[in-house]
């Protein structure tokens, strides 16, 4: 007897009690849903920080200055500028693990464009900051080394910037006044989106750090060459370790510290920050992904259920199946068959219920889901394996009746 | 050519909680191709169980049981149920056909089970329905067929196969007398017209008075084995009954 055949007398058996077949099937049709729904919300939120740490910029350290004690008294992270652009010029050249370093200084100002106007973040960063924090110029030029020298008044406006100032107009060209002082856009940057921590990193205007400590965000007397942040890149993201020590090492002792004496600075890499982030929405979505893998379980059993309510109300039927020549076999095969149809059905509407809701998750409730193909297959190949095992108890009970029994029963 | 049964001694105990309860104690006996033989008993005579045994549904707890040169207690599982496809029939008093099933998918249900390809099996179920007359129901279901029909059903599903014998195990139970006789004369012609051994259970004297030899038991044991002197042929009495009703008798 061969495979079609039972497939058949599955099916018509399955057809014969249809409302009773699709409730037994909506069991792992919503485990399947389940866990696909879940797995791709799980995925959507790893992706989402993945995006996140992109936009940071490959392989970054921030080097930040630090806590000085002053008289005995000890003053918090960055109320002293102990870091200067000499540094950051020696961490490129000295560091070998590190392939670029840039220094940056932080303030806000507001900026005028004819009748509007606009608050927000003016950094002052030396040319390699675009390459290593990874911003674009989407349009016009970015500045180089020489506006850094001579200090030139020029500017690079971020996407949010854009947006308020210019509404629809090219920026690039346009004259803005930066705190009074009259400053030429030469470029626009791409847009980056939110940073991990909620900051809109599109609200923002580059310029040389030469100009904008001379001319927007003021200058320390004590030292001049004070910077407020320096970021650097490692070669590679295997050398982070390395290119942090050496940095370390290297701001010591250009800052003739004691062994004794703590560091004056703190450098931070971010990546390892949201990689933990990153680590915990993927255990997240794997626990999302175990939770709805409970739900698949419990359709099992419901399939198991009506197995065996089924194998008991055809008790008569197995037994005449028997009678006529039926080996244990076949009778086996026939219910398992049954089983299996049931939570294959099951799979494949829980596949398309699964993907409804993902992209309805993602459209109503603004969650970024990321259907995970390989969350399908399994939840598909797990619904066959649950009706295989769920249905080989109902199936063999079925395959071992005595047949004189069977035929007997009432 | 060996006899078609032969039963040598045969008994069989069954275990119920403490007792063993014997349901044949030393039955022996041998029936001919081309038979047709009714065993009678009360019930608890053990003719249901030599019926199981018969059938290849059960084994002896002693004795030997050959059927067509077979050896029957030697036999596996499997190769009982391949037995019981290829060389038996049977027709049970209850009918059993699968519900919601057409005719002629109950009567291929047999053929299921032995690799016969679907045209094939579709035209043996044909010719099976045919061969009952219900040729014409065939997308029936059992519901919407009467109780005589039912059984016909089912004596064409024991016929599928060509087996060497069908066993009936009270098939007229069910059914009333008028009905009864038509399915005792397509037994008749079965065993006439196509050599089909015939072993029937039956408690009533009527029924078996269609028979050509009569087995009765009681109390697990064969009390008498005589052959039925002048066999009631059921296709006369049919004719009989049509023309009662109809009035025209003796013209």
């Amino acid at each position: 007897m061969n495979l079609l055949i039972n497939v058949r007398i599955a099916l018509r058996a399955l057809r014969v009690n249809r409302l009773r077949s699709a409730l037994t099937m909506l069991g792992i049709i919503i485990g399947v849903a389940a866990v696909i729904a879940m797995v791709a919300v799980g995925s959507g939120a790893t992706a989402q920080i993945q995006e996140q740490i992109r936009s940071i910029g490959s392989n970054v350290l921030i080097v930040l200055p630090g806590s000085t004690t002053s008289g005995g008294i000890r003053l918090g992270h960055g109320s002293v500028l102990t870091l200067s652009e000499d540094d950051a010029e020696a961490i490129a050249r000295e560091c070998p693990a590190v392939a670029l370093a840039a220094s940056s200084m932080r303030g806000t100002g507001q900026v005028v464009l004819g009748n509007d106007n606009w608050s927000t973040v003016i950094q002052g960063v030396t040319p390699e900051y675009l390459q290593i924090r990874d911003f674009i110029i989407q349009s016009g030029r970015p500045f180089t080394w020489q506006d850094v020298d001579g200090a030139t008044k020029v500017a690079l406006v971020g996407h949010t910037v854009m947006q308020n100032l210019f509404g629809g107009t090219d920026p690039v060209g346009q004259i803005i006044r930066i705190k009074k002082v009259p400053f030429t856009v030469i470029g626009t940057l791409a847009p980056k989106g939110q940073s991990a921590w909620g900051q809109d990193q599109d609200d923002i205007i580059l310029m040389p750090i030469s100009t904008a400590k001379r001319k927007v965000l003021g200058v320390s007397q004590a030292n001049a060459r004070a910077v407020g942040a320096i970021v650097a890149q490692a070669r590679h993201a295997m050398m982070m370790q390395e290119a942090q020590e050496q940095v370390v090492a290297l701001l010591r002792q250009r800052h003739r510290l004691q062994p004794d004496e703590e560091d004056d600075f703190s450098v931070r890499n971010l990546v390892e920050v949201f990689g933990a982030q990153e680590q915990s929405a993927r255990v997240m979505s794997i626990l999302l992904g175990a939770i709805a893998s409970v739900s698949l379980v419990v359709g099992g059993i419901g399939i198991m259920n009506i197995m065996l309510v089924s194998v008991t109300e055809r008790t008569r039927e197995i037994g005449l199946r028997l009678a006529v020549g039926a080996k244990a076999r076949d009778i086996l095969t026939q219910f398992l068959v049954e089983a299996v149809t049931l939570s294959l059905i099951g799979g494949l509407v829980g596949i398309a219920l699964g993907l409804s809701v993902s992209i309805l998750i993602s459209y109503f409730a603004m969650w970024s889901t990321l259907i995970s193909w390989g969350a399908v297959a399994m939840a598909f190949a797990f619904s066959a394996l649950v009706g295989i095992s769920f249905g080989y108890y109902p199936a063999r009970k079925a395959a071992f009746l005595d047949p004189i029994e069977a035929l007997r029963y009432e | 050519m060996a006899a078609l049964i032969e039963v040598e001694n045969l008994m069989k105990h069954y275990r119920l909680g403490d007792v063993t309860v014997q349901a044949l104690r030393g039955v022996s006996f041998r029936v001919e191709r081309g038979e047709f033989v009714a065993i009678m008993g009360a019930s608890g005579s053990g003719k249901s169980t030599l019926m199981n045994i018969l059938g290849c549904l059960d084994k002896p707890t002693s004795g030997s049981y050959r059927f067509d040169g077979i050896s029957v207690s030697e036999l596996s599982r499997d190769q009982l149920a391949s037995m019981r496809n290829k060389k038996i029939g049977f027709v049970f008093q209850t009918f059993n056909l699968l519900a919601r099933t057409s005719a002629l998918a109950n009567v291929e249900l047999p053929l299921l089970y032995n690799g016969v390809s679907a045209r094939e099996r579709h035209s043996r179920a044909f010719a099976a329905l045919l061969a009952v007359g219900l040729e014409n129901r065939q997308d029936h279901h059992p519901n919407q067929l009467s109780g005589g029909q039912q059984q016909r059903v089912a004596i064409a599903r024991a016929l599928v196969n060509q087996p060497q014998i069908i066993l009936a195990d009270e098939p007229t139970g069910n059914l009333d007398s008028k009905t009864s006789s038509e399915i005792m004369a397509i037994f008749q012609r079965l065993n006439r017209e196509a050599g089909i051994t015939i072993v029937l259970v039956t408690h009533e004297p009527d029924i078996a008075a269609y028979a050509g030899r009569m087995l009765v038991f009681r109390d697990g044991r064969l009390l008498q084995d005589e052959a039925v002197e002048r066999p009631r042929i059921a296709f006369q009495e049919l004719e009989q009954r049509t023309a009662d009703d109809t009035g025209i008798t003796g013209i």
